[in-house]
């Protein structure tokens, strides 16, 4: 049976129908894709900026004889509930400090206490009536307000969401990524260099690069148990410090920058070793004085990134026990810390409702930081990226 | 004296002679040099070679000492292997004085030395394949002379309860016996793998067709780094992410449908999952559909193929080894994956069908048994390194398929870049 030229062209504008379709399927999952990131992104955000402000109320202080003991006497009783029990604490001490203050009054902002700060940010909260109906009145007054949440950037973690912060996670990250790129950068480098520069092409060097391959997709939470077992259980690093949890990571970020380190070396035209061999270096000058001066930006920019790969790496972490309670701010390589990725872990934990903004808050630090660091590294690619 | 003080003194002992080490040996250099002599390196370099033959030889001795004392569990005082590393330390500088001749290599001796440096970097990544490997199993192996290995891989009962009781001699006292029967374990790690799959690999296939076979190049150039933030974004962010905001919406639409779904379902850490693996897929696929060779495509659509056509029929196929490689090595991300489930999966092992139920990973029991207070010694500390091994042993599997797989692609099209 013979087609008439009427179903050849339905049947062609059929198939052209069908291939217009999956260009607009394909756009739409695309699509899809960039929806699910900006979702992401403004439900982060829509959690997580509220935590940048926090309730505070204006309080008369009467440095009293029993406040020496009991720092909330320095209040009136309906002040006193409404005002963070951190702040309550610290009244004996600053009475201790400073003898002069007793028998004096004054009248300061001081921190309000959670439930406060949830209420007034039109969460659930557990104040009564009777107190909503005072922070209302307070707040028409002015005595209560949101402001810029200090508390959060300078405190460590606290069993009381108003006095959480973010520093000791931040000093712990610092720490861990310190001992991470102390180790990982120059062994990265130099296996890199061996094996694009010196290794001659046996099997060992085979082995190598398949393992190193493998490493970069083994699941980060293996590299805990070894941290556990080797250099806990083994060699005896303290726990939960900064040292075996940068350690940890180091062995994590390696094969990222060795990956890295090599393409950029490969990226280095062979006439620049031609030339310099031809002048009569040898291959560890050429190397030295030539290639890796080259590849630098290439390599700068791999590590960045691996950098940043390990900065939210939070899994090894756990294993190796670097979700501890850290209220102060310490900077010890061999004393227990913890880093934001595992902050933001330990309060997601945390039952209580205003910690959900505190873990959101933390999530959009480390973002932040992490975006920066990306944008260095682009920023650093585009502006030394040479073309041979 | 603290060791840490000791540990301090040695190494400004050491750099102190290496400084001399350096300044004598450039001195005699430069004085044989005055000579007249002509010397086969430069004076700096007959320099570095001597701070190098006082340096090295200590270190490796101290080094040596720490290890038999950790290895062997030898006590060798500090004071004594640090003395010990100083002689070695003086030994090898008046050698390395003695070696500044007009007739020695001094340059081709340092390279010779920086080469065993650069191998032994290299090997560190060797070494921790096998640490990981070697921890594991030994913990493991530890764990099945409690457990049977049988029990283990068959059982569909997971439930270490009293196993802290018959580590610390008390056994008898356990109401039931600890049973560690890892099916249900295996059963959810799977379910919210398939989850994720289901949701990655069609959105990641489609982007990756689309910016490779229709988008403009400025589209392009503005989508792949975008999908890559998603990949960028931390698993513990995600986890809070499926837990605060994903479950509810899921537990919202099975309401709606008359389900009844729990806030740990299984369905939340699946999907979310899937979100972050979705640029592993697209940029992978991405790159093996571009190295397809232009020929292919040019010579279906002179045959009065579609555009559509032509990537269905000729360029998906010629790029399937690519892709399934790409799918392994995102199942092989998925199964390892740590924070999403543990933050938003359940803790209970549950061998259900049913992926609105709460069911625990593979991974999450790891967790959880290593953050508890239990005694390393216990069962249930250990079997998390029972099912390191398999996680490992299944990872690894994945991993060297997908090579090879992306290997044959490349011998096919001899193309370098992937």
């Amino acid at each position: 049976m013979s087609q008439t030229f009427d179903d050849i062209s339905a049947q062609l504008r059929r198939r052209h129908r069908r291939s217009a379709r999956l260009k607009w399927i394909s756009m739409g999952a695309l699509g899809l894709a960039g929806l699910f990131l900006v979702l992401f992104f403004a439900d982060m955000l829509s959690k997580g900026l509220p935590a940048f402000q926090q309730a505070y109320v204006q309080v008369e202080l009467e440095y009293n004889e029993d406040a020496q003991r009991m720092g909330r006497e320095a209040m009136e009783p309906e002040d006193a509930k409404i005002v963070s029990r951190s702040f309550e604490r610290l009244i004996p001490g600053m009475l201790r400090d400073d003898p002069d203050l007793l028998g004096t009054t004054e009248t300061r902002w001081v921190l309000a206490n959670g439930e406060v700060d949830q209420y007034l940010k039109g969460h659930r909260s557990k104040l009564s009536e009777t107190e909503r109906q005072a922070v209302d009145e307070k707040v028409e007054n002015g005595q209560v307000a949101l402001k810029f949440n200090t508390t959060f950037f300078s405190q460590g973690d606290s069993k009381m969401p108003e006095r959480a912060g973010i520093m000791a996670a931040a000093v712990g990250t610092v720490m861990t990524m310190l001992v991470t790129l102390a180790i990982a950068f120059p062994i990265g480098v130099m296996t890199a260099v061996y094996l694009e520069e010196f290794a001659p092409d046996n099997r060992l060097t085979q082995i190598i690069e398949i393992n190193i391959n493998n490493l970069a997709a083994i699941p980060s939470i293996l590299f805990g148990l070894l941290g556990l077992a080797i250099f806990i259980n083994f060699f005896g690093v303290p726990r939960s410090s900064p040292l075996v949890g940068g350690m940890t990571l180091a062995l994590m970020t390696l094969p990222v920058i060795i990956i890295a380190t090599r393409t950029a070396l490969r990226s280095v035209p062979d006439s620049i070793r031609h030339a310099a061999f031809g002048v009569g270096c040898s291959r560890w000058q050429v190397v030295r004085d030539h290639v890796l001066p080259l590849a630098m930006p290439g390599i700068m920019t791999g590590s960045i990134i691996g950098l940043a790969q390990a900065m939210g790496e939070t899994a090894p972490l756990i294993i190796v026990g670097m979700v501890a309670f850290i209220p102060d701010v310490s900077a010890s390589f061999t004393q227990a810390a913890t880093v934001l990725p595992a902050q933001v872990f330990t309060w997601a934990g945390e039952p209580e409702q205003a910690f959900v903004e505190k873990t959101a808050g933390g999530i959009l630090v480390l973002l932040a930081i992490l975006i920066f660091l990306n944008a260095t590294a682009v920023i650093l690619r585009k502006k030394f990226e040479r073309r041979w | 004296m603290q060791n840490d003080q000791l540990l301090a003194l040695f190494s400004g002992v050491l750099l102190a002679l290496g400084l001399v080490a350096f300044f004598m040996g450039r001195a005699k250099a430069a004085r044989v040099r005055a000579d007249g002599v002509a010397m086969h390196a430069q004076p700096d370099q007959y320099a570095w070679f001597t701070v190098l033959s006082t340096a090295g030889p200590a270190l490796l001795v101290s080094a040596l000492g720490a290890f038999v004392m950790l290895l062997l569990g030898a006590s060798i005082p500090l004071p004594y292997l640090l003395a010990a590393s100083l002689i070695v330390a003086a030994g090898g500088l008046t050698v390395g004085i003695a070696q500044v001749r007009p007739d020695f290599h001094a340059r081709k001796a340092i390279e010779r030395v920086i080469r065993w440096v650069l191998v032994a970097a290299a090997l560190i990544s060797i070494f921790t394949t096998f640490g990981i490997l070697f921890s594991i199993v030994f913990e493991a192996l530890r764990f099945f002379q409690m457990h049977s290995f049988w029990d283990f891989v068959t059982g569909t009962v997971w439930n270490p309860g009293a196993s802290f009781l018959a580590a610390a001699g008390r056994a008898e006292e356990g109401a039931s016996a600890a049973q560690f029967g890892s099916v249900p374990l295996f059963a959810g790690t799977f379910m919210i793998t398939a989850i994720a799959m289901l949701v990655a690999i069609p959105i990641g296939l489609l982007a990756a067709i689309y910016m490779s076979e229709f988008a403009p190049q400025r589209v392009r150039t503005l989508a792949k780094p975008t999908l890559e933030v998603l990949a960028g974004i931390p698993t513990v962010v995600y986890g809070f992410f499926a837990a605060i905001t994903v479950a509810p919406i899921i537990v919202g639409v099975a309401g709606f449908f008359g389900l009844d779904a729990s806030f740990n379902n299984a369905v939340a850490p699946g999907v979310v999952m899937g979100i972050m693996i979705i640029p592993f897929i697209s940029s992978l696929s991405d790159d093996v559909i571009n190295s397809v060779p232009d020929s292919m495509r040019q010579g279906s659509l002179a045959l009065g193929m579609t555009h559509g056509e032509t990537i269905r029929d000729v360029v998906i196929p010629a790029a399937l080894p690519g892709i399934i490689s790409a799918s392994l090595l995102a199942v092989s991300r998925a199964l390892g994956e740590t924070m999403i489930v543990v933050m938003a999966a359940g803790m209970r092992p549950n061998l259900t069908a049913n992926p609105l139920e709460d069911m625990t990973t593979v991974t999450v029991r790891i967790v959880a048994a290593l953050t508890g207070d239990l005694e390393f010694e216990s069962a249930e500390t250990l079997s998390a390194f029972a099912l390191g091994l398999v996680l490992f042993a299944v990872t690894l599997t994945l991993n060297l398929v997908s090579v090879l797989m992306i290997r044959r692609f490349r011998e096919k099209y001899r193309v370098n870049n992937l």
